[in-house]
């Protein structure tokens, strides 16, 4: 076994590396190519970074492509992705040219790799049309959305939907995210990886010394919500909850710590109303982090006493899982894949209002006891659920099932 | 007992199994109940068999609160406590096939919207959606030859085991029966009848999937002996 995937087995098991293997003996050999939209930043980068080097470990030859786009691109990839998730602000033509635009360029420079591949994954709406601009392709493709689509603007869905008809499968990360396509719509939801710096464990001399870093008071309560400066995110609304909580308990600590993404040019605009909402609270953290700044996400997390999530719209949420792995409990949106994280009064609790969120840290908060019993539960749950592991063993399910033709059963060993 | 060859006289063996599912969107889905008796009336079969077995399978904490998907679904998205509770308690042991199943869904369903005045609808975004899936089939590398030993590995069987060998054998086999029962009459046709009898008499759908392990190894146990390796 190789010196990575032993180390998985550490963590999730012998059996289930096992099972990887057996999956993987039937695809050895095949090329697969990953496409999307950004190296770094963003939880589909991240993923690609460990998916891939697993996949070839596993004998498949895997890369991964990243189309390039100007700013007029990333602007409409943008729009296009919060009207995706039910923003109804009118996206202008130029948009549309520019996604087009962008798409044929980087047909041209992909022809070859994707024409000659096994199999294809197209990341989300950024490359989709690539798939009809490279008709002689010879091998299975398919889209793998990772957003909510459950309620899309109707017009720009249409316009995408013809851009997916021709492909093999699609990938979902909830059944409320599937719409009506001609293939079938797989749900896998996505995951964390356990050895990435972002997840592994850290000596407390490194937590303390992020506290420091940001002059965070290791005897207060501290509560942490890690998320891209989006308003689907919901940041003014954890404020809201933050200063609901502090009538009860005054001495309560917020970070809102965001991670840049290459892809989101509206990142600044809503950073600017958090520290505007933040403003004159020093209590109130909110911390704009590179997007190579994992470990100290890892130590914010594990410094928290709380992780919330108040997202009003989440295709999963990873730093769920990431708050959950460390033992946290977390108090989540009721939406999208948070729902598949959080169980009330399990591994955390589900709210809809800043009203909620602040009950829900003063219960965790007055007992202590629910607090780390939670947090052991949220990392067993992920362990058995959310992991890389998972994740990857179903990839290669679709694989198999898509080069093998399967219908109903793929019988291994 | 300690027969382990079948009446050829050649040894049979048990390989332990696991399986995960692969779900698959249908693309259906319903968000008032009429919407629901529409859809379990044409509905792909194996979506059925996703949401009355394949929930064994998924991520939960708690034993069930109502037994098959569309049951939760009618309690906790369309807020129908008394149909809820109809449909929970069907058990699709009872009925020779899914399509006998669907025509006993369907008409709990009928039944109750006659008598509605107002067709109760579920939040957008908590509408009911139909999924079906693939099964995965993995080798454990674990052979049992004796049966003595089938105490021992059933103990030791992942969830996924238990259903592969429990449950998703009765799709596979023609007589609907469970591996340990076949494999059983495989070694001895007549020997091991009343341990059969006691296996077939274990219900499969309303214990969870660790009960379920826990109730063949009760079973299996009372036959071989504890620990009778």
């Amino acid at each position: 076994m190789s010196a990575t995937l032993e180390q998985y087995a550490r963590v999730a098991g012998e059996d289930v590396v096992d099972q990887l293997r057996q999956l993987s003996e039937r695809l050895r050999g095949l090329r697969v190519v990953h496409v999307n939209s950004t190296r770094v930043g963003g939880g589909v980068a991240e993923i690609l970074a460990k998916l891939i080097p697993l996949q070839s470990e596993l004998g498949i030859e895997a890369s991964w492509e990243v189309i390039d786009g100007n700013g007029g691109f990333y602007a409409a990839t943008k729009a296009f992705h919060n009207a995706l998730q039910g923003s109804r602000d009118e996206i202008p033509n130029e948009a549309f040219i520019a996604y087009e635009r962008t798409n044929v360029e980087n047909a041209d420079k992909l022809r070859e790799r994707l024409a000659a591949a096994d199999m294809v994954f197209i990341h989300d709406p950024q490359p989709a049309p690539l798939l009809d601009l490279i008709p002689e392709r010879k091998g299975k493709w398919i889209w793998r959305c990772h957003i909510d689509v459950s309620n899309p603007e109707r017009h720009l869905w249409k316009y995408l939907r013809d851009k997916l008809l021709n492909y093999d499968a699609s990938i979902f990360s909830l059944a409320a995210f599937a719409q009506p396509l001609p293939h079938p719509e797989y749900l896998i939801p996505p995951s964390i990886d356990p050895l990435s710096e972002k997840n592994v464990d850290l000596p407390e001399a490194d937590v303390d010394a992020v506290r420091n870093q940001f002059g965070l008071d290791p005897g207060r309560p501290l509560m942490v919500q890690v998320s891209r400066f989006d308003r689907f995110k919901d940041p003014v609304g954890v404020i809201r909850a933050y200063r609901l909580a502090r009538e009860f308990a005054p001495d309560l600590q917020l970070v809102l710590a965001g991670g840049g993404a290459t892809d989101d040019p509206e990142g600044d605009k809503v950073l600017d109303e958090v520290r505007s909402a933040a403003a004159g609270d020093p209590d109130v953290h909110v911390l704009e982090l590179p997007p190579d700044a994992h470990r100290t996400i890892n130590a914010l997390q594990r410094a928290a006493d709380i992780a919330i999530q108040k997202s009003t719209r989440e295709g999963f949420g990873l730093t769920v899982a990431e708050a959950m792995w460390k033992g946290k409990p977390v108090i989540g949106g009721d939406t999208g894949g948070i729902r598949l994280q959080v169980v009330n009064y399990h591994t955390g609790f589900l709210v809809s209002t800043p009203e909620g969120a602040a009950l829900r840290i003063r219960y965790l908060l007055h007992h202590r006891d629910k607090l780390l019993e939670m947090g052991a539960k949220a990392k067993s749950f992920v362990c058995d659920h959310f992991l890389l592991t998972r994740h990857l063993r179903e990839y290669l399910t679709v694989m198999a099932a898509l080069h093998f033709d399967v219908q109903d059963r793929i019988e291994l060993g | 007992m300690d027969n382990n060859t079948n009446p050829t006289g050649e040894s049979a063996a048990f390989a332990v199994k696991d399986c995960a599912l692969a779900a698959i969107a249908t693309g259906e889905r319903a968000q008032n109940l009429k919407e629901l008796r529409d859809r379990l009336q044409t509905i792909d079969a194996a979506a059925l068999y996703y949401h009355f077995w394949g929930t064994r399978l998924r991520p939960s904490f708690d034993d069930p609160e109502y037994n098959n998907d569309i049951a939760g679904w009618v309690r906790h998205g369309l807020h129908e406590p008394s149909l809820a509770e109809r449909l929970s308690v069907v058990d699709p042991m009872d009925y020779p096939d899914l399509e006998a199943l669907r025509f006993e869904l369907v008409e709990i369903v009928e039944d109750y919207l006659d008598r509605l005045p107002v067709i109760p609808w579920s939040h957008e975004d908590r509408q009911f959606h139909f999924i079906r899936s693939q099964i995965v089939v993995f080798d454990t590398h674990h052979v049992v030859t004796d049966p003595n030993d089938i105490v021992d590995a059933v103990s030791a069987m992942s969830a996924g085991s238990v259903f592969y060998h429990f449950i998703d054998a009765r799709r596979r086999t023609p007589d609907q029966m469970d591996d340990f029962r076949t494999w059983l009459i495989d070694l001895d046709r007549t020997g091991y009848n009343p341990l059969c009898d006691r296996l077939a008499a274990i219900d499969p759908y309303f214990p969870t999937l660790t009960e379920l392990r826990d109730q063949l190894v009760a079973v299996l146990a009372g036959f071989f002996g504890e620990g009778s390796s």
